[in-house]
């Protein structure tokens, strides 16, 4: 019999288990462990990353034994745009103000529909910016600049 | 009688115009996120957090509160009319309800949702009023065993009630133990984890992560197939039940409500399990099970009557215990940590108006929920009709400006990015984001009553076996796992969720 992935499922989120565990074991790994009586800060993430650790070596190894459904595709547009305009919006709304970070989480995530048209996305991108200038800055008081440090000196 | 005088100073507190007004607020956002299908109660309300600290305490917890029930109310509106969940807890009323509405009787099925929807939040309402009070009698005894006890009582309840693997669900919990140690140690003020980013020393914000995980993660879902929604009954006319309905919907009701009632106490609990259950049930035990899935208004009157009554009675272990038992509740303890308020039993006999005041509003709120869904239902079937490709850029937005002005810092928005791929990449490895919310929510909890107890006992952790209260949870967490490993039981647990795609 041929050893193969039966469960997908398992299978990656055993190894995503296992790799968080070994992260935090190998991060945590110069705190103080301490005894039960004097818990130190590593006694708690230590015991928690063995059982994680154990809980995905189990995954790893009923995704051999046990079959399961298939993960289906991925939506790589989706993921890549939304992301991208999250991070956009966090580097720039500091820097060029809300009008421009507000666009452009609004263009690029828009541009992951199937039914993005530019015509519907710039004028979004102009109602949002507008409304979250008048809401969020003048209205309650967010400390975000309308125009950032790169426009004004 | 005590309650009578508790309940006169819930209505005091409620009944304010301020209150009366963000309970309107509330419910109104409940209503339009619940039929905008998409866009949940965990983000609108991780979403809203921030814009709530300047509020007093009962005011921001009344409107909070008002969008998780109004939310119930507003995802039977979508699942009726368009046969797609406004909210996950709508899923199964969109069998029979849009059955229903495909034979011309849309107007009874979004009646029968509503009636149901009131009765079970009148009674969970009195339901929280009668238990919490001993509930939080006994609390106020428990000592950190006893409270280390039932957090792993909670978390073991998630992990049975929750649906698909258990074992991932088990590891999602503790991944989110693990991610709740990020931050400053209380004991020792080591940094842990936190990479020397000054913006982790307080530890990861739960907001940010509950809106990366059920904000930002579930668009990124949704994206995966876009399809065109189409709403099927444009104007609803005849809303009123014949009398033939009313005699058919009174038991499913009222089982209904007990179930929902009953199941909205236990973690991970809470409105979607209670709707599943609440179905099932009904389609067992009537006369008419062929009858289920085309359009038995048995169908729409148990499942909302029970995510309601759900959805209620899990403010009682929030509000008792300080423990969340979902992720909703788990924000409704943000809320009132950032107000300056410990979450805990003490809550009850330091805030009586707080604690009272929300009771009351949500029947107000219950209210105010029939007087907006049922005479503007045609309001909210418009508004339906927006696309998602519209909505969602929009939602995006909200949830980085959210995020930003809880500290006022893009790191979060960032961090919130990360967990957004997160929450699509357990999306697409069948992992539930809410046990790992729970966990997340409960790790310093956690660890800091297993210290104290460890301390107490002198590091002998037969501590947690000696009190009769802590030894009996662990025994009730055990079982559960065990039920779980039967497999008849697995396979009850299986059906129960099997209509759900």
């Amino acid at each position: 019999m041929r050893l193969s992935v039966r469960d997908p499922a398992d299978f990656w989120s055993g190894l995503l288990f296992l790799a968080c565990a070994l992260a935090f074991l190998w991060i945590g790994r110069n705190y103080d462990f301490g005894s039960p009586l004097r818990m130190g800060p590593s006694f708690f993430p230590v015991v928690l990353s063995v059982v994680l650790a154990t809980i995905g070596l189990a995954a790893l190894v009923r995704s051999f034994v046990v079959v399961g459904e298939p993960i289906g595709g991925f939506t790589v547009k989706g993921l890549l745009l939304v992301t991208l305009g999250t991070l956009l919006f966090a580097l720039l709304i500091e820097r060029a103000g809300v009008v421009v970070a507000v666009s452009a989480i609004t263009l690029v995530s828009a541009y992951a529909s199937v039914k993005f048209t530019w015509k519907q996305g710039i004028t979004m991108a102009l109602l949002l910016s507008a409304f979250c200038a008048l809401v969020f800055v003048y209205g309650l008081g967010v400390p975000m600049p309308i125009l950032g440090s790169w426009f004004v000196d | 009688m005590d309650i009578l005088s508790n309940l006169a100073l819930g209505f005091q507190t409620a009944a304010t115009s301020l209150n009366l007004g963000y309970c309107l607020i509330g419910v109104f956002l409940g209503t339009l996120i619940g039929v905008l299908p998409g866009l949940g109660p965990v983000a609108t309300i991780a979403m809203l957090l921030p814009a709530t600290f300047g509020l007093p305490p009962v005011t921001s917890l009344i409107m909070l509160s008002g969008i998780y029930y109004g939310a119930q109310y507003g995802g039977s509106t979508t699942a009726i009319l368009i046969n797609l969940p406004g909210e996950s807890s709508s899923v199964i009323t969109a069998l029979d309800g849009y059955a229903m509405a495909r034979k011309g009787r849309a107007g009874v099925a979004l009646a029968t949702a509503a009636i149901g929807s009131f009765f079970a939040g009148t009674v969970a309402t009195l339901l929280l009023a009668l238990a919490a009070p001993p509930l939080a009698q006994v609390a106020l005894k428990f000592g950190p065993p006893e409270y280390f006890s039932l957090m792993v009582l909670g978390l073991s309840a998630s992990v049975v009630l929750a649906h698909g693997s258990l074992l991932r669900a088990l590891g999602m919990i503790v991944l989110g133990l693990l991610l709740g140690v990020v931050g400053t140690d209380a004991n020792s003020a080591v940094q842990r984890f936190t990479f020397n980013i000054p913006e982790l020393a307080d530890g990861i914000g739960f907001v940010t992560v509950a809106m990366g995980l059920f904000g930002v993660g579930e668009i990124i879902r949704n994206l995966e197939n876009e399809c065109d929604r189409s709403v099927f009954v444009s104007k609803v006319s005849s809303l009123m039940p014949s009398r033939e309905d009313w005699k058919r919907m009174v038991g499913p009701i009222l089982r209904g409500t007990a179930l929902g009632s009953a199941l909205g106490i236990l973690p991970g609990g809470g409105a979607m399990l209670s709707s599943f259950a609440a179905y099932s049930v009904e389609k067992k035990i009537s006369r008419r099970s062929w009858e289920f899935g085309k359009g038995a208004i048995e169908g729409v009157a148990a499942p909302e009557s029970a995510n309601n009554a759900g959805a209620q009675t899990s403010f009682i272990p929030m509000l008792t215990l300080g423990i969340p038992s979902n992720p909703v509740m788990a924000l409704m303890i943000g809320a009132l940590i950032i107000q300056g308020i410990q979450p805990g039993p003490a809550v009850m006999t330091q805030q009586p108006a707080l604690f009272w005041g929300l009771i009351v509003s949500m029947w107000i709120g219950n209210f105010f929920l029939i007087l907006l869904n049922l005479p503007l239902v045609g309001m909210w079937a418009k508004i339906l009709t927006i696309p998602y490709h519209i909505l969602f850029p929009g939602i995006m937005v909200f949830c980085a400006i959210g995020v930003f002005s809880l500290n006022n810092t893009s790191f979060d928005v960032y961090l919130m990015a990360l967990f957004g791929v997160l929450g699509y990449v357990f999306a697409k490895l069948k992992c539930e984001p809410a046990p790992m919310l729970l966990g997340f929510i409960l790790g310093p909890m956690m660890e800091e009553n297993l210290r104290r107890s460890l301390t107490l006992s002198r590091g002998d952790p037969l501590i947690f076996l000696r009190s009769p209260i802590s030894v009996t949870m662990l025994i009730i967490a055990l079982l559960a796992l065990l039920l779980v490993l039967l497999p008849s039981f697995r396979k009850t647990r299986e059906e129960a969720f099997v209509d759900e795609d």
